[in-house]
């Protein structure tokens, strides 16, 4: 790689004087005069009814209200990969707190007195509120017309069961592997259902215009994503891309909980209805636990083979999850994991079975980790387990195994570049693996732990990115993108890949978010896939405004353009060191010739990245010949805590993380994802702890029964590791990092504690409550009551793990 | 409806409101000011902290009509002389991520040095406790503060700390 400026150094963020004055804007803060009207939903108290009856006549005629629409308004379905959501259910509802109706009023009180007075006639059905359940001979259905919604071609519906895609991957020979293993062990992991929580709250206004156009104000990672479901979700009421526009300011967190449509189109019909005035739909903090999305819940069974050299041989992974009422978002977590659950390991014969099960429960999509972070538990925690009753050093098996370039994936295509020797080498060092600590109180265990992670984008193979770039008279410039800045810096980055390219400093680029009237396309900002997709597209369209800077200079003042060359924000000739041309002398106005006339013109350019070597076209029985993943960003992390004995409380001392950021661009950026990452991890790892009532109601949806951590709960040292293996295709070399940094969290954690105290805890979140119980011998399952955190009754170790209940 | 004056970010503001009316929705809604966000409507997460007379408050769990007379601070007053020390180096420190939790960040921070010039670490935490992010790990944003503190604790060894 050439040497960079800009690229690799740590500027200030161009959005940081804007966030610390308070001039940034969210869509909360955005003013539309006194016309502006307020829609609440109508939420359903049923986890699967019947809809006999949605009695609207006292709700309309309400002090305020001026209208209440429900799915016989619009009996229309949506998705983003599968058409399975309801805009407003139809004959059923499927969980608590759909939205079955939405009054429009002139106040926010009105409207929500007047929700108060819809009365909705349910015949119950029986709910499916667990895995066994929905998989049963004769279960309940859910979607009984699941073969009819439209889908991308890759998911695999199973019609006539609660099974929404069921992606499998076969690779070599997996029974012949476990006959050549010398030591098997299979085992059952689970992990909850958690909650994205940012702390912006979804909101959207929609205004559709007397002229049609309809506009919406989202709180969004995807304005393009979303203006394409709604244009394909709409299309019966005559609505096109061309007359929708979505407009994304700052978003004030997102995790994946604000990708693809979840809430947003309520508003787009409520505006609908009301054409001509703005309508605003503003989620409560227990309506975003409840009704956006979840990370779904997953039991996973790992059965691994190996030699007693350390070497895996086999590995079958078969994890069912809980995707809830709809899959549309949920189904391709399932299906990323269903390529990816060898984890960083190169294994020879492989099967994995990765099963999305529709429940009565709220619908679930993307999370920060994308389903990686829950196979990680259940494979690292199983990875240390084998390495030890092999009598091996679990570090060492994981060397032995770690994946390196070239490497044949589980579905066929080679493995990236990407060092994961160095970065467990390194973790290793920083938490000095295999020297152990004693604690000095007596009430108190010290341990260690150390898990590897990998993580590839999950998108569709034609997933792309645009940009453009303009300049001003002052040499400035605009650039316009689409993706989302959600806190991780990406205007920033992209600033700077302009920067590096053009010799423009930074803060003399403007970058904004974007508006899809304005702004070029851009698939979605999830999968950490932006650095590497959307700064292709900037570096593309920064490379043509160099060419236009060079052939006006050469033009305008007859000098060959392979002479000329960018520096200083000027023109400069290899062959004249006296001849400089500042951009902001011609980039608008041109150059003047010596009659008078000028040569040039406003100079701008455009760029656009699609991955052409990627496809989704595998075997549906295999997954072998198609190239599902663009690339693999791999780390380790580790950490040292302590353990206490009496409450079971854990306190981290330690947390260290190495990734292969390809190119860091920004280094104090990827520190902040990793730290920021380790602390959503380690929450997940031991207190975040979602409850359902046995009806499926969510029972904690706000932050003092849904602990997130605080400023006091943040680990002692958190060490970040940046590695840097070039990603040929990335722009300068680099690949994303910003999921990938909280999923080692659980597995680690869950190595520690068992370190330290020789509790091995298999379902999170591996809470103080449940470590002091396993250390009086109490079993989790035998006293955790009715009220729980994922769609599973009973003990994990009884459940029958046919595949997909077959 | 009832009317209500109070120093607003310096100013005499006067305003109509509801008795049940919450200070955030006053402030959002009637008088412009949008840097106290709504996160959860219930004191909870700390996005809707302004200044009362100083101290760092939850606006959505009080009512307008308690404001009467007193002083308001949001971040709309804290800069309109250009960014405060603490404010430049929550800038150059590149601190916040999605950025929606800072104006109450940053006015628990300030009320807090102003409070106690030289916090411990443990003092900045817990000050900080009830405002949540979900972004940044707190980490950068402890060590900001901190690091202001001690600059300004420097800078400032000659001249007395109004109390």
């Amino acid at each position: 790689m050439s040497k960079t400026t800009v690229v690799g150094a740590s500027p200030v963020r161009v959005d940081g004087l804007a966030k610390v004055m308070g001039s940034a804007q969210y869509v909360d803060d955005l003013d539309f005069g006194p016309g502006l009207l307020h829609a609440v939903v109508v939420e359903s108290t049923q986890a699967h009814a019947k809809l006999k009856k949605v009695d609207i006549s006292a709700a309309e005629k309400a002090p305020g209200v001026v209208r209440v629409i429900t799915g016989k308004d619009f009996p229309f379905t949506f998705g983003l990969y599968m058409h399975d959501r309801y805009i407003f259910p139809q004959d059923r509802v499927r969980f608590v707190g759909e939205q079955v109706a939405a009054v429009i009023a002139e106040t926010p009180e009105a409207a929500l007195r007047a929700a108060k007075l819809v009365k909705v006639h349910y015949e119950p059905l029986p709910a499916v509120l667990s895995l066994s359940d929905a998989l049963k001979k004769d279960a309940v259905l859910l979607h009984p017309k699941l073969d009819t919604y439209e889908r991308v071609p890759w998911f695999y519906p199973q019609a006539g069961t609660n099974i929404a895609h069921w992606r499998k991957t076969r690779k070599g020979d997996v029974e012949k592997g476990f006959k050549q293993a010398d030591y098997i062990l299979e085992d059952t992991y689970t992990v909850p259902r958690y909650a994205h929580c940012p702390i912006e709250p979804h909101a959207v206004t929609g205004l559709y215009d007397l002229s049609g156009r309809l506009t919406l104000w989202a709180s969004s990672q995807s304005p393009f994503a979303q203006r394409n479901v709604m244009a394909l979700a709409l299309k019966p009421l005559g609505l096109s891309h061309r007359d929708i526009r979505i407009v994304t300011p700052y978003v004030g967190g997102g995790f994946g909980g604000k990708a693809g449509v979840s809430m947003e189109i309520i508003a787009a019909v409520a505006a609908i209805a009301m054409k001509g005035r703005p309508v605003k739909l503003h989620w409560t903090r227990e309506q975003e636990f409840m009704n956006t999305s979840q990370r779904q819940g997953v039991i996973a069974r790992v059965k691994m083979g190996v030699k007693k050299s350390g070497e895996i041989v086999a590995l079958e992974h078969t994890l069912h999850w809980d995707a809830g009422a709809s899959a549309e978002y949920g189904a391709n977590v399932v299906n990323a994991v269903g390529l990816s659950a060898t984890g960083p390991y190169r294994v020879p014969n492989v099967k994995i079975d990765s099963v999305c099960v529709y429940t009565n429960m709220p619908p679930c999509g993307a999370y920060r980790g994308f389903g990686y972070s829950e196979f990680h538990f259940g494979l690292e925690s199983h990875m240390t387990r084998v390495a030890q009753a092999i009598g091996m050093d679990p570090v060492e098996f994981r060397r032995i195994n770690a994946i390196r370039e070239g490497d044949t994936l589980a579905y066929g295509a080679p493995m990236n570049a990407g060092d994961l020797q160095g970065a467990i080498d390194q973790v290793a060092k920083e938490i000095r693996w295999g020297k152990p600590v004693k604690s000095k109180k007596s009430n108190t265990a010290i341990g260690k732990g150390l898990a590897c992670f990998w993580k590839a984008p999950a998108m569709p193979p034609n997933a792309s990115s645009a940009a453009f770039l303009k300049f001003n008279e002052d040499g400035s410039l605009n650039l316009t993108v689409s993706g989302m800045e959600i806190g991780q810096g990406f205007l920033t980055v992209m600033a700077q890949i302009a920067s590096e390219v053009l010799t423009v400093p930074v803060e003399k680029i403007r970058v904004e978010t974007p508006d899809t009237d304005r702004n070029p396309y851009e698939w979605q900002t999830v999968g950490s896939h932006v650095t590497w997709s959307c700064g292709n597209a900037v570096r593309a369209a920064a490379e043509e405004v160099k060419a236009k800077l060079l052939a006006t200079v050469g033009r305008a003042r007859k000098l060959k353009v392979k002479d000329l060359y960018l520096a200083d924000e000027c023109v400069k000739s290899r062959t004249d060191a006296t001849f400089s041309m500042p951009f902001r002398e011609f980039v608008i106005d041109g150059i003047m010739q010596p009659k008078g006339n000028f040569i040039g013109g406003p100079i701008q350019g455009s760029g656009m990245f699609m991955p052409e070597f990627t496809s989704a076209l595998g075997d549906p029985a295999t997954s072998q010949g198609g190239h599902p993943n663009v690339h693999y960003t791999v780390g380790c992390a580790g950490v040292i805590l302590e353990v206490d004995k009496e409450t079971g409380k854990t306190t981290i001392l330690k947390a260290a993380l190495a990734i292969d950021a390809g190119k860091a661009v920004h280094p104090e950026l990827v520190k902040g994802q990793i730290v920021g990452g380790i602390v959503q991890g380690l929450a997940t790892a031991l207190y975040e702890d979602i409850r359902y009532a046995p009806n499926g109601r969510l029972l904690n949806p706000n932050f003092t029964d849904y602990k997130i951590p605080t400023a006091l709960d943040c680990p002692q040292e958190i060490v970040p590791i940046i590695l840097e293996t070039p990603q040929p295709d990335g722009p300068f070399g680099a690949r994303g990092v910003a999921e990938h940094t909280m999923i080692a969290c659980a597995p680690m954690v869950a190595d520690a504690i068992a370190d330290a105290i020789g509790v091995r805890l298999q379902t999170m979140p591996l809470t103080a409550e449940k470590v002091a119980l396993a250390l009086r011998g109490i079993d989790y399952d035998e006293v955790k009551g009715d009220n729980l955190g994922f769609c599973f009754r009973g003990r994990p170790c009884d459940y029958s793990f046919s595949i997909a209940g077959q | 409806m009832k009317p209500i004056t109070f120093q607003l970010n310096g100013s005499a503001r006067s305003v109509w409101v509801e008795p049940n009316e919450t200070l955030l929705d006053v402030l959002r809604g009637k008088l412009g000011i949008k840097t106290p966000k709504e996160g959860c409507g219930r004191g909870d997460c700390g996005a809707c902290t302004v200044l009362l007379d100083g101290k760092a408050v939850r606006s959505c769990l009080i009512l307008a009509v308690e404001v009467e007379g007193q002083s308001v601070t949001t971040l709309e007053g804290v800069g309109q002389k250009g960014p405060t020390a603490l404010q430049k180096a929550f800038i150059e420190n590149n601190v916040f991520q999605c950025g929606f939790c800072a104006p109450g960040v940053i006015l628990a921070a300030s009320a807090l040095l102003a409070e106690n010039p030289k916090p411990s670490e443990a003092e900045v935490r817990e000050a900080l406790a009830g405002n949540l992010c979900r972004c940044t790990g707190y980490e950068p944003i402890v060590k900001t503060v901190l690091a202001v503190a001690k600059k300004t604790a420097r800078q400032s060894t000659s001249r007395r700390v109004r109390s």
